[in-house]
């Protein structure tokens, strides 16, 4: 189990992480949600006893990360893929990692075999793919087979193959009984892996609750209808006192169900050509949540700007903005 | 112990180490030969036998610094502090695999140095130049071994605090350049400068001998450190900044 308490990281004057608590359950993948800078990567390194928090602390399974012994025995994290040694092979990279918490040797064939990279063990790891680079960081994370797993935007930048990967590790990985605390900016791709989600935006709490809960909590369901006869129907809808807006051509009935609708069309004779029910859009959802907490926000004149173009620009093609991130420089 | 091992496999499953030993050797059997050879063998003797020492400070401190600074560099310093939270014991383990590698293959080229110029320094060597007969001529051969070893606690100890390979190997290649400027600040430089940490680690090695062939001494109107006075000045330059380094990387997020 993974525990929060107050946990607070203050760069100068920017507030990164704000008394933020929750706890991780066992046997379960919890997502870690937040728009991009929501701070989830700085309690992720929190957590994981990287940084230092100016307040409050992080426990795992009761004690600090620093206090565990042998720590890639009981948790494996990736973070970032990109930390490697560009000329260092994989086979290297994790062997040295295997010696420094007494894991023996041959754990370093299974995780590669595992991740599927056993035919490029003896290359350089800088001239892995992106995707590469991820499962190789991944085989580092199960090196020491540990109970509890931490992955930070394992997804981000990967090609479709990539990210189908990822989602089935995940699942078979809770199904194993492991503890998995993942973070995202997507919701889409939490509510494909997560059974429960902890959502923050600005570092702060915004949700903690089930990932079936937070969806039907904050999803509206709406019913979209096109007549040639608008005028007509918006006044018997209203008439009617349902919630009606206009959308382009067409109007928008929240909170009424779509039997109804049709009825009170159908009773006065108006033509319809179109009467569909439209889910609530998980972004949607998260945006209205995390939408006054997003730290960039554009203006450009059309009203705040929230994630909205990106988080669904990448959903549709995940490779789009997150080509392989270069090194570092010095 | 395993830790030791942890660094010994990092330093190794790259590449810049194997160039900088290899260039610590081949620079020091390199000039040893010519200096045999030259001349008629002229330059002949045991202190131009280790004429390739400060360059191999100065690789060996890159070499060092670099074992640090590409851990941040590429971000593995945190794979690092994953796998061993207590960060003082990965300095610890890092520093002592870097010196002890320094100190090895600095006395083997040392040695294989001097035995070369034994071997085949011209006719025209002075009599008796590579003789060997007090300690402090041995001093000569086996000292600038523990300074490389001491240079490269410096050296992983700068690299630490600055993070940074181009930064820290700048300072590290710039100290001893400005330590040997110091004779230019007037009498106060000059009664400073043998003390200062690089002058002073020379005279672990220089002190005490002298086979005409060396390098000038420095200023004799102002008192110099002896041998194990010079060797305690650097000792105590690299405690310092390795408790500096392990403090700041017990504080510093990673």
């Amino acid at each position: 189990m993974i525990e929060a308490v107050g946990l607070t990281k203050i760069y100068g004057k920017t507030v990164a992480v704000d008394e933020l608590s929750f706890t991780v359950n066992p046997g379960i993948v919890t997502g870690f949600l937040g728009p991009n800078g929501a701070g989830k990567s700085t309690t992720m390194r929190m957590i994981l006893g990287l940084d230092t928090p100016s307040r409050g602390r992080a426990l795992i399974d009761g004690v600090p990360y620093a206090s565990i012994p042998r720590p890639l025995t009981k948790i494996g994290s990736l973070l970032d893929a990109n930390w490697i040694h560009p000329n260092r092979t994989a086979k290297a990279h994790l062997r040295w990692m295997a010696a420094s918490n007494g894991i023996p040797v041959k754990r370093v064939t299974e995780v590669l075999d595992t991740v599927g990279l056993s035919a490029v063990a003896d290359k350089a790891a800088g001239k892995y793919s992106l995707g590469m680079k991820q499962r190789l960081g991944i085989a580092g994370a199960l090196l020491g087979d540990p109970e509890i797993l931490l992955f930070d935007e394992p997804v981000n930048g990967l090609d479709p193959e990539g990210i189908h990967w990822i989602r089935s590790f995940m699942k078979q990985l809770a199904a194993n009984g492991k503890t998995v605390l993942v973070s995202s900016h997507l919701l889409s791709e939490m509510s494909l892996t997560a059974d429960h989600l902890v959502v923050i935006g600005r570092g702060r709490l915004i949700s903690n609750s089930s990932t079936a809960d937070f969806i039907a909590n904050s999803t509206t369901a709406s019913v979209r209808v096109r007549s040639p006869q608008l005028p007509q129907l918006r006044e018997i809808l209203v008439g009617a006192g349902l919630a009606v807006t206009d959308v382009p051509d067409g109007l928008s009935i929240t909170a009424a169900p779509i039997e109804q609708i049709g009825e009170l069309a159908g009773n006065a004779g108006i033509t319809l050509h179109e009467l569909s029910g439209q889910a609530g859009s998980l972004e949607d959802a998260f945006i209205k949540l995390t939408g006054d907490s997003v730290e960039y926000n554009a203006h450009d004149g059309l009203g705040p700007v929230s994630p909205t173009e990106f988080t669904s620009a990448q959903d549709a093609s995940p490779t789009a903005g997150a080509a392989p991130a270069p090194y570092r420089g010095n | 112990m395993s830790l030791l091992n942890v660094e010994r496999i990092k330093l190794f499953s790259t590449r810049s180490p194997y160039w900088c030993l290899l260039l610590v050797v081949v620079f020091g059997l390199g000039l040893s030969a010519i200096l045999s050879l030259v001349e008629g063998g002229a330059n002949a003797g045991v202190s131009t036998s280790q004429a390739g020492i400060n360059f191999a400070i100065s690789v060996i401190m890159v070499m060092a610094a670099l074992a640090i600074t590409t851990e941040y560099r590429f971000g593995t310093i945190r794979n690092s502090f994953l796998a061993v939270p207590k960060r003082g014991k990965v300095l610890a383990a890092k520093t002592a695999v870097v010196a002890v590698i320094a100190l090895v293959v600095t006395l083997i080229t040392s040695f294989a140095a001097y035995y070369l110029m034994v071997a085949i320094h011209g006719p025209d060597a002075p009599a008796n130049a590579m003789d060997i007969n007090n300690a402090d001529e041995w001093r000569y051969i086996w000292g600038p071994a523990v300074i490389v070893m001491v240079a490269a606690v410096i050296a992983v100890s700068v690299g630490s605090l600055i993070r940074q390979s181009a930064g820290a190997i700048a300072a590290l290649l710039i100290w001893p350049t400005l330590e040997s400027l110091f004779p230019l600040f007037g009498s106060f430089g000059r009664r400073v400068a043998p003390w200062l940490p690089f002058n002073a680690g020379s005279k672990f090695y220089t002190a005490g001998f002298s086979d005409g062939q060396g390098p000038p001494a420095l200023d004799g109107r102002y008192p110099s450190p002896n041998w194990w006075q010079g060797g305690l000045v650097f000792v105590g330059t690299a405690a310092v900044l390795y408790v500096v380094a392990l403090i700041l990387l017990k504080k510093r997020d990673a």
